[in-house]
């Protein structure tokens, strides 16, 4: 009897804590796990730099230089492309960290014995959109003060009867669907994902070993769909965290922006 | 397929549960303090010592560029002044050499002039002496002859031409 996954997947039995705000089960476990994978790999990283800077060496070796590239593709690609250098700097400590972090929990989705992206649960989709709302307010208000407010919601240019219309508009999709968007965009990608490939590779199990005949052929074609989806998951892993980052620094420039 | 996921549905995927929240929130103010404040710092100062390492280094090749040059230019103007003063040495030493040898040739023949001179005027004093002294010598010998002829002629014409004859012979042996 075939099975096929259903939103269960995503709620796994506690494993520790059970029954409190701090229970574990497998996806909190890959976080964690994930959490630390990324900080070791980024400490051995600031080690290397730091040596770098102590021998006073400016040639990087391969692997300072592959550091060197993920932050910088961050750092210059996304933040000081989209806010110039002096406000890039400024909010880089966000951006490197939605981007890493979405980019770490999504590629578990693909990782043998993970098997599920840690951002497929809504929890860090949701941290994230509204560390990104809270920011790009701070940014407007530091900038504009209650103005900022103002220029999101009557925009100059606009003939005051149609503040009517352009007003609620305006709120809605500023300050209600940006987060709502961002935390749904990076969720359904990867609720999608998971179930996608739990679907081609329980397809293929079932095909291979328990249907008869001819049928068993069908496994063959499942299971190429799950190699390919699973390369289509990678491609998914890291646009979805370029996206995520790039919108959050999107919305942070609008609201430093002069007129809206 | 979808029917049987939305069936199996007992749980909506947009409500999250506390445990979730707790665990993004702590993942994420970890990650961020992380980037915030270890990751983020150590790359900037390693990328702006890199900068400065690179800008120094092109400055020192700059200056070191830049002292070569004023060397090689040090050493031209050495050596053009060396070219210079030897080739006015030269120049000097054939001048003075040309005057030395003008010196010397005037002096020489200002030398050979006066030896000349000096021989000559001895010359002249030597003949002048020899005259005074022949002059002299033939005047006494003219009256010495004259007053043994005058004595003589008194005697005989023969002891005369003795007398001239002894006087002669006389002569001849003092000029041996």
């Amino acid at each position: 009897m075939f099975k096929p996954p259903t939103i269960e997947e995503f709620y796994p039995e506690a494993i520790a804590f059970a029954g409190t705000p701090f229970e574990i089960n497998r996806i909190m476990m890959i976080r964690l796990i994930v959490m630390t994978v990324l900080i070791v790999l980024f400490w051995l990283w600031t080690r290397k730099f730091k040596q770098a800077v102590k021998a006073g060496n400016v040639v990087p070796g391969r692997f300072q230089l592959l550091g060197e590239l993920a932050l910088n593709f961050v750092r210059k690609n996304i933040a000081h492309d989209q806010l110039g250098e002096k406000d890039g700097e400024r909010f880089l400590p966000l951006l490197t960290t939605i981007f890493f972090m979405v980019l770490g929990m999504n590629i578990t989705g693909i990782i043998p014995f993970a098997n599920i992206a840690g951002t497929s649960v809504i929890g860090i989709p949701l941290v994230l959109a509204l560390a990104s709302y809270v920011t790009f307010i701070y940014a407007g208000m530091r900038r504009h003060g209650v103005k900022f407010f103002k220029n999101s919601l009557f925009p100059s240019g606009v003939p005051p009867a149609f503040y009517v219309l352009v007003t609620p508009i305006e709120l809605l999709s500023t300050f209600i669907l940006r987060p709502v968007t961002l935390a749904l965009r990076l969720l359904m990608n990867m609720i999608a994902g998971h179930l996608l490939l739990v679907l081609c590779f329980s397809a293929t199990q079932f095909f291979f070993f328990q249907a008869d005949g001819l049928f068993k052929l069908f496994g063959a074609g499942t299971l190429l769909f799950g190699f390919a989806f699973t390369v289509f998951e990678i491609l998914v892993s890291v646009l979805q965290a370029y996206v995520f980052t790039l919108l959050t620094t999107v919305y942070i420039q609008l609201a430093l922006a002069d007129e809206h | 397929m979808t029917i049987q996921i939305l069936v199996a549905e007992s749980k909506n995927p947009l409500l999250p549960a506390i445990y979730d929240i707790t665990w993004s929130s702590v993942v994420f103010v970890v990650l961020l303090t992380f980037f915030w404040f270890k990751v983020l710092p150590g790359f900037k100062k390693m990328l702006d010592e890199r900068a400065k390492a690179i800008e120094g280094r092109l400055a020192e090749a700059e200056a070191a560029q830049k002292a070569a040059e004023e060397r090689t230019a040090a050493v031209e103007a050495e050596q053009e002044k060396l070219r210079a003063e030897s080739s006015s040495i030269r120049e000097e030493a054939r001048a003075e050499g040309a005057a030395i040898l003008a010196e010397m040739k005037a002096q020489a023949s200002a030398e050979s002039e006066r030896l000349a001179q000096i021989a000559k005027s001895a010359l002249e004093a030597e003949r002048e002496s020899a005259m005074n002294a022949l002059r002299n010598e033939v005047g006494g010998l003219a009256i010495e002859l004259a007053s043994r002829i005058v004595a003589v002629k008194l005697q005989d014409d023969a002891i005369a031409n003795k007398v001239v004859d002894d006087f002669i012979a006389e002569l001849e042996a003092k000029k041996a």
